[in-house]
C-alpha cells in the first residue's frame, strides 16, 4: 500500500503543488520554491495572448464536433450489433472493432497517412482512374474532419462495450409486454430500448462534458506540424509548446491550470444538472 | 441454431438484413484494410512499391528484405529492445502496485482507508497537468532515466478503481474463514483473492502493457538522449515526421523508404496483435464487472 500512496503523493499531489508556478516567475535554476511570486501576471499575459485564444477556439470547436459525431457513433454501432441475432458474427465483428483501441496514436496516424496521404491508397486509386488527387493530410481545411474520423476509427468499437452491456441488461419482459400490446419493432426500440439505456448515455455524456477541453493530446501533437499551428493547435499542445518547447513555464502552467479548473467546474455542474433531471449522474451529492 | 431469437422479435425483412450486412462489412473493412496494406507494403519488393506509387495491396513477389534490414541491429532493433524492457518491467511493477493498493482500499476498516480513497479519486477529476509533472520528474532526478517512463504513470486510477471493485466482490466469509485459520493479509491476497480475480488481473495487465508499449510522449519529453527512445518515439520520427534514418546501418532506408517504414509500423504493432486473442475473451467480463460496481 505504501508505494501506491507514495506514488499518488509524489506524482499527483506533487504535480498539483507544482501548479503554484502559475503564480510565479519560474526560474529553473533556483527551483520552484525560491522563484519570485508574481500574482496573476501569468494569467493576464495569457489573456492577451492571441495564440492562446486561437488554441482555445480550436479546442472548443473540435470538442463540439466530437460531441456531435464521435459521441453517438459507438451507440449507433452498439445498437446495430445488438440487433443481430447470430452470436458468431457479432463476436467476430466485436473482436475486429475493438482492435484499433489498442493501437498507438503514432501507428494510427501512420495508417491514415498510408491510406489518405498524397502517395496513399486513396490518391493512388484516384490517379489511376484519371481523377484529381485530394490532399487530406496536411491540409488545414481538412484537419477537423480528419481528426474526427481518426478518433471514431480508433475508439468507436471500444466504446460499444458499455452500451452493449447496458443493452443486454434491459429487462426482457418489457419487450414481451410491449410486443403483446402490439408495439412493432420500431416502437419497442423507441419506448423500451432507448429509455433503458438512457442513464448510461447521460453518464457518459457528463464525463465527456467534464473532459471537453481535453480533446486528446497525442493525436494533435503528432499532426500539428503537418497542418501548422493555425488549425492544429489545441490547448494541450499550446501548453506543451509554450512550456516545454519555449521554456515559458509560468504561462503554460497558467493555461493548464485554467483548463483543469474549468473541467472540474464543468463536471460538477453537469452532474448537478443530471440530478435535477432525476438521473443518477457520476457521483451522488449529499 | 446459434440464433436464439426471442419470440417477440420476428425475422427481420430481407432488405433490413442486407442493409445490416453491408453496414457491418464496411465497418470491418474500414478496420482491416489499412492494416492489410501496411503488411502488404512491408513484404513487397521495393521496386514494386515504387512502381505502384508507394503502396501495395497484393504483393507479386514476397520479400522480407525490409525486416532483415531493420533487425540487423541499429536504431530500430535498439528501440524495440527498449520498448520490450519498459513494457515488461513497467507492467510488472504497475500491476503489483495496483494490486496492493486496490487490496488495501478494498478491505473494510483499514486505518485511513477512506481519506486515501478520496485522495486517489480526486486525482481522477483533477489529473496532474503537463508542466508541473515535468517539473516533478526533473526535481526527483528521474530525467533522462528509463524510470521516468514508468514511475510517473505507475498507477492508473481507472484500473485501480476497477480492481478494487473486483476485490470487493470476493465473498467476505471466505476471507474471514482464512483469517480464523491464521492467514495474514499477504496470504489472503495471494491464495484467495488473486486466484479468484484472474480475469481482471489479465485485463488490467494488458491495459498496462499496451499503454507502456504505445507510449512515446513521456520518452520525448523526459529522455534527452534519443538513443534511449522506445519504438513508438522512433517511429514517430521516421514515419510520421518523415525524417530519414541517420543511422547508416539502415542504408537501404534510402532505397526503399516505404516498405522499410511499413515494416517498422508492423513491428511496432505486432506484439499487441499477438497478445490480443489470448486476453480478448476477458474484456467484457473484466471491464464491466469493475466498471459497473464503481
Amino acid at each position: 500500500m505504501l508505494p501506491g500512496v507514495g506514488y499518488f503523493l509524489v506524482f499527483h499531489y506533487g504535480a498539483l503543488f507544482g501548479n503554484v508556478i502559475a503564480f510565479k516567475d519560474y526560474v529553473p535554476f533556483i527551483g520552484v520554491w525560491d522563484s519570485p511570486w508574481v500574482g496573476v501576471e501569468n494569467f493576464t499575459s495569457l489573456m492577451g495572448n492571441t495564440q492562446f485564444w486561437h488554441a482555445a477556439w480550436n479546442t472548443v470547436s473540435i470538442a463540439g464536433l466530437q460531441l456531435l459525431f464521435y459521441f453517438p457513433a459507438p451507440l449507433a454501432l452498439a445498437l446495430l450489433l445488438h440487433s443481430l441475432a447470430g452470436d458468431t458474427i457479432r463476436r467476430f465483428v466485436q473482436s475486429v472493432v475493438y482492435l484499433p483501441h489498442f493501437i498507438s496514436w503514432v501507428i494510427v496516424v501512420a495508417l491514415f497517412q498510408q491510406v489518405l496521404g498524397d502517395v496513399g491508397v486513396l490518391n493512388g486509386v484516384l490517379a489511376d482512374n484519371g481523377l484529381t488527387t485530394i490532399d487530406i493530410i496536411g491540409n488545414p481545411d481538412a484537419y477537423r474532419p480528419l481528426v474526427i474520423a481518426q478518433i471514431i476509427w480508433k475508439e468507436c468499437g471500444w466504446g460499444t462495450i458499455i452500451f452493449l452491456a447496458a443493452l443486454t441488461n434491459v429487462n426482457e419482459q418489457l419487450y414481451e409486454a410491449a410486443a403483446i400490446d402490439g408495439a412493432n419493432a420500431w416502437r419497442r426500440f423507441w419506448h423500451v430500448t432507448l429509455p433503458a439505456i438512457r442513464p448510461v448515455v447521460i453518464l457518459l455524456l457528463i464525463l465527456r462534458l467534464g473532459d471537453i477541453l481535453t480533446v486528446g493530446f497525442e493525436q494533435f501533437f503528432l499532426q500539428r506540424n503537418a497542418v501548422g499551428p493555425g488549425a492544429g493547435e489545441v490547448l494541450d499542445t499550446f501548453v506543451f509548446y509554450t512550456g516545454i518547447g519555449s521554456g515559458n513555464f509560468g504561462t503554460a502552467t497558467a493555461a493548464g491550470l485554467m483548463k483543469g479548473a474549468i473541467g472540474l467546474i464543468l463536471v460538477y455542474s453537469a452532474n448537478k444538472i443530471a440530478h435535477r433531471l432525476g438521473e443518477q449522474g457520476v457521483y451522488k451529492s449529499r | 441454431m446459434s440464433s436464439q431469437r426471442p419470440i417477440w422479435m420476428g425475422k427481420p425483412r430481407l432488405v433490413t438484413r442486407i442493409a445490416k450486412g453491408i453496414a457491418l462489412f464496411i465497418v470491418v473493412m474500414l478496420v482491416i484494410f489499412p492494416f492489410w496494406t501496411i503488411v502488404a507494403t512491408s513484404i513487397a519488393t521495393p521496386e514494386e512499391v515504387v512502381a505502384n506509387g508507394g503502396w501495395v495491396v497484393i504483393p507479386e513477389t514476397i520479400s522480407f528484405a525490409a525486416y532483415t534490414d531493420i533487425l540487423r541491429g541499429g536504431v530500430i532493433t535498439n528501440a524495440l529492445t527498449v520498448s520490450a524492457g519498459i513494457t515488461l518491467v513497467g507492467t510488472a511493477t504497475s500491476l503489483l502496485a495496483t494490486i496492493f493498493l486496490a487490496y488495501a482500499l478494498a478491505r473494510p476498516n483499514v486505518v485511513g482507508g477512506r481519506p486515501i480513497l478520496l485522495l486517489v479519486l480526486f486525482t481522477f477529476l483533477f489529473p496532474p497537468a503537463m508542466i508541473p509533472s515535468f517539473l516533478v520528474v526533473k526535481e526527483t532526478g528521474l530525467f533522462d532515466s528509463y524510470a521516468a517512463l514508468i514511475l510517473p504513470v505507475l498507477i492508473n486510477v481507472f484500473n485501480l478503481v476497477v480492481m478494487r471493485g473486483f476485490f470487493q466482490g470476493v465473498p467476505g466469509e471466505l476471507i474471514e474463514a482464512a483469517r480464523l485459520d491464521g492467514a495474514g493479509d499477504f496470504r489472503i491476497l495471494t491464495r484467495i483473492i488473486l486466484p479468484l480475480s484472474k480475469a481482471v488481473v489479465a485485463v488490467i495487465g494488458l491495459f498496462y502493457a499496451v499503454s507502456y508499449w504505445n507510449s512515446f510522449f513521456n520518452a520525448i519529453i523526459y529522455l534527452d538522449d534519443t538513443s534511449k527512445w522506445p519504438i513508438q518515439a522512433v517511429l514517430r520520427q521516421y514515419v510520421s515526421q518523415g525524417a530519414a534514418l541517420a543511422d547508416t546501418s539502415e542504408a537501404t532506408m534510402v532505397n526503399s523508404p516505404q516498405s522499410v517504414k511499413m515494416a517498422v509500423v508492423v513491428l511496432a504493432t505486432v506484439p499487441i496483435i499477438l497478445v490480443y486473442p489470448f486476453i480478448q475473451r476477458f474484456f467484457t467480463k473484466g471491464v464491466l464487472t469493475g466498471a459497473i460496481k464503481s
